[in-house]
């Protein structure tokens, strides 16, 4: 029998409900593959009890002929998902042993359609990160390496461990979070499938806060199709959360094959940055080549405030954490480090349990908020938010379907490579993300390509608020053309 | 409110004339059953923490749902003040860190209230009445409690209170002198009362106010405000703005300036005291609630909350003075609290729902039903006299069935025993004697017995009244007063 691991979401599914194996069978195989991949480091905390348990009663109903959508099927979960009675630290020290008492919406969805929970993925402190080098529980090193390098690559972030676990197979999907691209940019580091919803479309409640108005939660796949599954799961409104929207979800999967012919595709000319390189804009004709074969129609439109989207998102998303990561202060739970009174019980805590990135934006942030600064850097960068969605609201209403663009401006890095003596070299990587995130859009990274080291490449599909169904369509078209890409083993 | 200062209400200083200039910040606790964010419960008391949800103790990816019941009450008393309603508004997060404050920020609306400028009049003891200038109201959450005398190196807190939903009511800086402030919470407090938007207990916190005062010369712009916080009853904020004035009026006098700052009252000393400076004072760093999307009114739901309220103090006496004929103390004092004003109507409606006198039942109200509850400290929802007995008693006196003195007694009776006052006449003998010959009896033996004060009485009619006293004293009180003086005129030979 081929390895259980080896298996397509979609396919372990089928194979579940054919019969041709068991979901405690999926779960055990996984188990192992966790275990042999530990120096991936993709995992925080692996819950072999819990998933087993899981995949039992998954078992039975599956042998009653009464399969759930997701029965037995076995996932990560980012840890910056509140898990009740499973710890979830959001990669911070502050919350290294915090253990919810309640279980976060998307989860309680995805358990209520039958799935098992593997364990916790490891992530950037507080979803801060683009190589999940900034987590407490130290960096996940990616599958991949490059041809003839046994250099430790990043696997992006800040949904590092969803990434890099989905990759090498240690699960079938995961749970991630996007705020300025940390689902779309380690897929596309990862050869995986990313997507990011429309913002609304996932409730955020039971999802520990970065950037309220910016988060969002997606899955991480290996195929277009599995993704599609699983947001359909993962998705819906939630009265907990006021900003998640009452608009019903659609059964994303039948999009997979569904005819792109006549689809008006943008091409935002903005977003051939300076320094791009070659490999990355081959890629970008190359989808365009696969989406036209397709007969969709390519327009090149324009996205005149793009340029402004990544200082704005480093003002906005700062200036949020700020006042979210304020509930960290060591009273009530989490890291408390005693002083001499209050406010050195506050300083101390919070110096100690937050990392060097995450003092520094909540800095940026309770800077950009401050009296004197509110008007020129954070009505501003709102302001600028308004011009980049009103560029892509103009762009739909002049017919565009959905907009095509490289997912990252770089394949995947060496761990310590990169943003060590500037954060900003660090921040470009959202380069092509943050305006999804600011104007509150779909998106989707599919792998396109593997360049000259042999590492992944990902295209990015923008779409229309609450129109998943078209990047599914169109994504699967990229896949289909490009194929699959899975590291080679080395662990 | 720029009007020319009054000089009775200026305070004197060793230089001259002050006026005071006061503007109020009322925190009103919101009447609900669940907190402003969270579906937590709101009573009082309880054992400390144990209201407390998720959302109230900030745990991580917890987020607010807005309360629809707080924003219909926030609606209704913007539209008790005369108040413009914002259809659209903002919730914001003021940033400040604090062990009773989970969430590290109070969401409260800063830039954008659900209720914008309003007044209120205020009818002051000497009779006159101002108009009070609201600036604003907006819900915001309440903090919870940090105690600190519990342990001796550690505080604990209690997250009960932690948002729970008040309203935070601004005035225009329109007050004048410390009676005007107390007149105007007081109206206030009544205003909040009949909306039910606000149980206005100042002992349970439900209603504290900030003050802020400042004192000029007469004519000249505002001087340099101070902030007394979270003071707690009507009479400690009289206490506290005549102190600060004076305290303010001291310095300036003696060369100084006022430094603009926080200052607590205390109440046993009966002064202020700095709390923190403008130096100290927090940046909140306020900016819209990313959780939570601007709150949007429609014009049908304002209008049918309009529809909703009740008549409110004002239109009350209004109509008490104009179609009862009460005099404007009387009906003042009979709207002040909306449970008296509501019994006092149902004293003036007979069964058959015909009108009573109304006066009658505005004394019976006020003097001896008010004067007993007060003498026993008991709230008129627990008088021990209803309305219907207190309007049957009026009825018998009305019948002449019984005088007012032996309704005096009823009273007591219906106080200590309770019973129906008909029953009761009849049963203990209280009916009225209008029987002229068994009067005539009586008074032909009293004068009969009091030759010499009879033959005086027709020189001083005023001595009638010792013959009316000896008449009412052998028939027990029940001799019906005025038939008594009548039959006592004509035997004794007095004209009308």
């Amino acid at each position: 029998m081929t390895d259980p691991t080896s298996l397509t979401l979609a396919e372990a599914r089928d194979a579940l409900r054919g019969k041709k194996l068991s979901a405690r069978e999926l779960t055990d195989a996984h188990l192992g593959a966790m275990e042999a991949a530990r120096p991936l480091n993709a995992y925080v905390l692996e819950t072999p009890d819990q998933a087993r348990a899981m995949a039992d009663q998954a078992d039975v109903r599956l042998r009653a002929g009464e399969a759930r959508a997701l029965d037995g099927i076995p996932l990560g979960i980012k840890d910056l998902f509140c898990t009740q009675d499973v710890r979830a630290t959001a990669g911070s020290r502050i919350l290294e042993n915090f253990v919810p008492t309640y279980e976060s919406t998307v989860t309680a969805n995805l358990w209520r359609d039958g799935a098992v929970m593997l364990g916790k993925l490891n992530n950037d402190e507080f979803a801060m990160g683009s190589s999940n080098e900034t987590s407490y529980f130290g960096s996940v090193v990616s599958p991949w390496r490059r041809v003839g390098s046994d250099t430790k690559l990043v696997p992006g972030g800040s949904s590092g461990g969803s990434a890099a676990a989905v990759a090498a197979h240690l699960c079938l999907g995961a749970t991630a979070t996007d705020t300025g691209g940390s689902i779309r940019q380690p897929a596309a580091f990862t050869g995986t499938v990313g997507v990011k919803p429309t913002y609304g479309r996932c409730s955020r409640w039971g999802v520990v806060a970065f950037a309220s108005s910016l988060d969002q939660a997606g899955p991480i796949a290996r195929t277009v199709r599995d993704s599609a599954i699983l947001l359909r799961s993962m998705a819906g409104h939630d009265p907990k959360d006021t900003t998640s929207v009452d608009i019903a979800v659609p059964d994303y999967e039948a999009a997979i094959g569904k005819s792109v012919k006549g689809m008006k595709i943008g091409i935002p000319k903005e977003y051939r940055v300076p320094g791009m390189s070659d490999e990355i804009e081959k890629l970008w004709e190359q989808g365009k080549q696969w989406l036209k074969e397709a007969g969709a129609e390519l327009v090149e439109v324009s996205l005149p405030h793009t340029k402004y989207a990544l200082p704005a998102y480093y003002i906005v998303a700062p200036a949020e954490a700020s006042s979210n990561l304020a509930r960290y202060d060591g009273v009530r739970y989490g890291l408390r480090v005693n002083g001499r009174d209050i406010t050195e019980m506050y300083e101390k805590t919070r110096r100690e349990g937050f990392g060097e990135e995450v003092r520094r934006r909540i800095m940026i942030g309770t800077y950009v908020l401050s009296a004197g600064y509110y008007d020129a850097y954070y009505v501003r960068a709102q302001k600028v938010r308004t011009l980049i969605k009103q560029d892509f609201e103009t762009c739909f209403a002049n017919g565009v379907h959905a907009m095509l663009t490289p997912a990252t401006p770089s394949a995947a890095f060496g761990i310590g490579e990169k943003g060590g003596a500037d954060p900003v070299e660090m921040y470009l990587n959202d380069v092509f993300t943050v305006t999804v995130n600011m104007a509150g859009l779909p998106g989707i990274a599919v792998p396109g390509a593997v360049d000259v080291q042999g590492l992944p490449l990902g295209l990015q599909l923008i779409g229309r608020p609450f129109d998943e169904e078209s990047l599914f369509s169109l994504g699967q078209v990229i896949e289909d053309a490009a194929g699959r890409f899975t590291p080679t083993k080395w662990w | 409110m720029n009007a020319p200062a009054r000089p009775d209400k200026l305070i004197r200083g060793a230089t001259g004339d002050w006026e005071i200039v006061i503007g109020l910040e009322i925190h009103a606790q919101v009447t609900s059953q669940a907190k402003l964010f969270s579906g937590a419960a709101t009573a009082f008391g309880g054992e400390p923490n144990s209201h407390v949800s998720l959302v109230d103790a900030a745990m991580p990816g917890m987020l607010p749902v807005i309360n629809a019941e707080c924003v219909r009450q926030a609606v209704l008393t913007g539209l008790g003040l005369n108040a413009q309603i914002h259809l659209r508004s903002v919730f914001d997060r003021k940033n400040y860190f604090y062990p009773d404050l989970p969430q590290g920020y109070q969401i409260s609306q800063y830039k954008s209230p659900v209720v914008g400028e309003g007044e209120v009049i205020v009818d002051l003891p000497d009779g006159e009445s101002i108009t009070v200038g609201i600036e604003r109201l907006h819900l915001e959450q309440d903090a919870g409690k940090s105690v600190h005398d519990q342990h001796p190196t550690l505080s604990y807190v209690d997250l009960n209170r932690s948002g729970v939903a008040l309203m935070e009511i601004v005035s225009k800086p329109d007050l004048r002198s410390s009676e005007q402030a107390k007149a105007f919470v007081t109206k206030l407090r009544s205003i909040l009362r009949y909306l039910g938007t606000c149980d206005g207990d100042m002992e349970k916190g439900s209603l504290r106010a900030d003050v802020n005062v400042s004192v000029r010369r007469p004519g000249e712009p505002l001087g340099t405000r101070c902030e007394i916080k979270n003071v707690n009853s009507i009479r400690f904020i009289g206490q506290a703005i005549e102190h600060e004035a004076r305290r303010q009026v001291d310095i300036i006098e003696d060369g100084g300036t006022i430094v603009q700052e926080t200052r607590l009252f205390d109440p046993n000393k009966g002064e202020t005291r700095a709390m923190r400076s403008k130096e100290e004072a927090h940046d909140y760093r306020y900016f819209p609630d990313p959780d939570l999307l601007p709150l949007e009114l429609t014009p049908d739901y304002v209008e049918d909350l309009r529809g909703q309220l009740p008549e409110l103090p004002d239109d009350k006496k209004a109509r008490f003075v104009r179609e009862l004929g009460l005099s404007v103390y009387d009906a003042d004092v009979l709207v002040a609290e909306r449970a008296n004003a509501a019994f006092f109507e149902a004293v003036l409606v007979k069964q058959d729902g015909s009108p009573r006198d109304a006066k009658a039942a505005a004394n019976w109200v006020i003097n001896e039903l008010t004067g007993r509850l007060n003498k026993e400290g008991r709230d008129i929802a627990a008088s021990p006299v209803s309305a219907a007995q207190l309007g049957t008693l009026l009825d018998l006196i009305g019948e002449g069935t019984i005088s007012g003195k032996i309704a005096k007694d009823l009273f007591e009776i219906l106080w200590s025993e309770g019973g129906d006052p008909r029953e009761l006449v009849e049963a203990r003998g209280l009916k009225q004697v209008t029987d002229v010959g068994a009067i005539e009896k009586v008074i032909a033996e009293i004068v009969a017995a009091n030759p010499d004060k009879a033959a005086q009485a027709k020189e001083k009619p005023a001595m009638i009244g010792w013959f009316v006293g000896q008449v009412m004293k052998a028939s027990g009180g029940k001799a019906n007063p005025q038939a008594v003086n009548d039959l006592l005129k004509r035997k004794l030979g007095i004209a009308d």
